[in-house]
């Protein structure tokens, strides 16, 4: 007989179950070794699940350039003025204080799959007995005409927390009066599907008081997008007459910018922009790629385990996966990444593994106490991650009910936050 | 009698009330399904470059409300189904598979219905391919289903009493018209008995949609819907 991908991914769980027993000594010698390259939502959420789930039975090393990690999520709010930038970022110091996790701050530059070491760009490399990838993503190249990277500052991203986040929100408000903003929105699949909408409502927001005459130009490739009646009802109930969305099928898929000239040409009509959001085609974060685990933009992964389908000793979590049916989300990432604590466990010191569980909710906010939600749980079949049921909020929702679920929002930020960070 | 013999217990099967909590499985077999399609096809098109034929394009159908084609000519029963609020989800997709007019009366999809479970889930698991995923749109409608693990196939088998359903009768007539007549409220005699019990309980599980009818079939018992049906289904 010959044993396939699926009948290997169907029957791992089972094998991590019953060899309780023995336990696998890392890299031949001392604990195992798990090594996380990644400190976002997936990543700082599995090194620290697999840290404190084993009680010290595994050496875990957590991989990550940045000191302060700012989230994504949230990141929207501090452009309409909701948070300070402070407040969405974190340290890793609790990870290491507490739960022992080794945190380099390094970039991982390589992976010998073969000799199972991670090379950072520092010098030195790192063995592994079990790699977990949550690099995030990165931007397809000439995806949008016209514009890469070199040209971020003057058209930026914003879609990598951080520095970004603050380049853009600085450029929205000192648009002139009466200016125009344009959104170039990304194809599917990207990182969080409300995310582009979300940020044009608080961007409309800021305009709103600072520069009502403003007018927002939102240039989609796409012909529908998530909570799409929700946001177009919230921009006609707050924003009336500001925003223009142009989908796909009025032209929104044929753009090309001109950083330099502050053009954008939607559909071959030109217009002359003050800021432009570009948000190009994504794909796995570049670390994937060169870790030969790709297959197109994304890392295909089984969702029982979240093992890459091309290497068993690879896990990958967040918005680099091809999993199935979950959005790109953090609360995805962070959900994915007990599934693969527990089968990293499992795998490396017996412990017991349960059927993989998982579950989104993403809120959204449309202005002051306006918030709304889509969520859903999954489970994992041997195909993919598959959606089992969800709910979304309803257009004509009272202003009580808005506000409940935007407070509610405030309250998986700092559940999701300490989850992630200890 | 001609056709209702699977379908009594597949409708149970569909509707069963407690959903557990202990797996998932994939809706169906889409190949299997793309087989099967092929009667459906005779009417209905989807995929690339879909348009109308007898029936309306299934590009996106899952989610999608009922009858929402300004281009297509519906018939009155669905579009009386989109004023109740029905949408396309898998539980009715899969209820209108088994047999049309039992979930929406007075459809023009002339098409006795597909029994087996199986084929309908196949089917279904082809067409889901041609809808959102919920991957861009988390919104989108489900991919797979929870393992069902409640099913009680001898709800339907009771017979019922009609002079117990005269009785019960009077609450119905207030709105729907002894004699048969039309006029804006549908007529609910001379039916086939099985075809009342069915359309009764699907309101009884809330998967027909309209709200006051939910809530007169969510107090009546098997035996109290047995005794309507039987009353009813004897008028001309």
């Amino acid at each position: 007989m010959t044993i396939n991908r699926r009948t290997f991914l169907g029957t791992s769980i089972g094998v991590a179950a019953s060899l309780s027993a023995p336990m696998v000594m890392g890299a031949g010698h001392g604990r195992p070794k798990v090594v996380v390259i990644g400190g976002g939502a997936g990543g700082a959420t599995a090194a620290r699940y697999i840290a404190k789930d084993s009680k010290g039975a595994i050496d875990v090393t957590l991989i990550e350039p940045t000191r302060t990690y700012y989230t994504c999520f949230f990141s929207n709010l501090y452009m309409g003025g909701f948070r300070e930038l402070s407040s969405i970022g974190h340290t890793y110091g609790k990870l290491a204080a507490d739960y022992g996790v080794n945190v380099v701050h390094d970039w991982a530059v390589g992976i010998d799959r073969d000799a199972k070491t991670v090379t950072l760009a520092g010098g030195g490399s790192l063995p592994y007995d079990r790699l977990i990838l949550s690099p995030g993503i990165d931007f397809v190249d000439g995806a949008v005409p016209g514009w890469d990277v070199s040209a971020q500052n003057k058209m930026p991203h914003a879609y990598k927390a951080g520095s970004q986040s603050e380049l853009l929100k600085a450029q929205i408000e000192s648009m002139p009066q009466g200016g125009t903003f344009c959104m170039v929105a990304p194809p599917n699949p990207f990182r969080c599907p409300p995310g582009p909408y979300e940020r044009v409502s608080m961007v409309a927001h800021v305009l709103k008081e600072k520069n009502p005459t403003a007018k927002i130009i939102i240039a989609d490739p796409k012909a529908k997008f998530s909570k799409m009646a929700l946001f177009q009802e919230g921009w006609g109930n707050h924003y009336d007459g500001m925003i223009d969305w142009i989908g796909a099928d009025f032209g929104g898929d044929n753009v090309q910018v001109d950083p330099d000239a502050m053009t954008v040409t939607i559909d071959g009509e030109e217009t002359k922009v003050d800021v432009c959001n570009v948000i190009p085609a994504m794909k796995a974060g570049r670390i994937c790629e060169m870790a030969g685990i790709t297959d197109g933009n994304w890392a295909p992964v089984s969702g029982h385990t979240m093992q890459s389908r091309i290497d068993e000793n690879i896990h990958v979590l967040g918005d680099a996966c091809a999993q199935g049916d979950m959005p790109k989300s953090g609360f995805s990432a962070n959900s994915q990444a007990k599934v693969a604590a527990m089968a990293v466990r499992g795998a490396l010191t017996g412990s017991k593994v349960f059927p993989a569980k998982f579950s989104n909710t993403c809120w959204s906010l449309i202005d002051t106490d306006d918030g709304v939600k889509v969520g859903a749980t999954y489970e994992a079949t041997d195909e993919k991650i598959a959606k089992v049921d969800g709910f979304i909020s309803k257009t004509g929702e009272n202003a009580e009910l808005r506000q409940a679920t935007y407070e509610e929002s405030i309250g998986w930020y700092a559940g999701i936050t300490s989850d992630m960070f200890g | 009698m001609r056709y209702l013999g699977g379908v009594c217990a597949a409708w149970v099967a569909l509707t069963g009330a407690a959903f557990a909590e202990e797996g998932v499985e994939q809706i169906g077999d889409p190949v299997r399904g793309a087989e099967l399609f092929q009667v459906c096809g005779e009417c209905h098109e989807v995929g690339t470059d879909a348009a109308h034929k007898v029936g309306p394009v299934l590009n996106g159908i899952f989610f999608r409300k009922v009858a929402v084609f300004e281009d297509f000519e519906y018939s009155d029963g669905i579009r009386r189904a989109r004023r109740d609020g029905m949408v396309w989800d898998l539980e009715h997709l899969d209820a209108y598979l088994n047999n049309p007019k039992a979930l929406v009366s007075g459809t023009n999809m002339v098409f006795a219905g597909m029994p087996e479970a199986k084929d309908r889930g196949d089917v279904l698991a082809y067409l889901r391919q041609f809808s959102d995923s919920p991957q861009d749109i988390p919104e989108a409608a489900p991919t797979a289903k929870p393992v069902d693990v409640s099913l009680t196939p001898e709800t339907l088998a009771i017979v019922g009493d009609p002079d117990y359903g005269e009785y019960l009768s009077s609450e119905c007539t207030t709105c729907h018209q002894v004699d048969g007549d039309y006029d804006g409220i549908p007529a609910i005699i001379g039916w086939y008995d099985e075809d009342f019990v069915l359309a009764m309980h699907a309101y009884k599980q809330k998967i027909r949609p309209h709200p006051v009818m939910q809530m007169l079939a969510g107090r009546l018992s098997d035996e109290e819907i047995a005794a309507l049906a039987a009353y009813f289904g004897a008028l001309e």
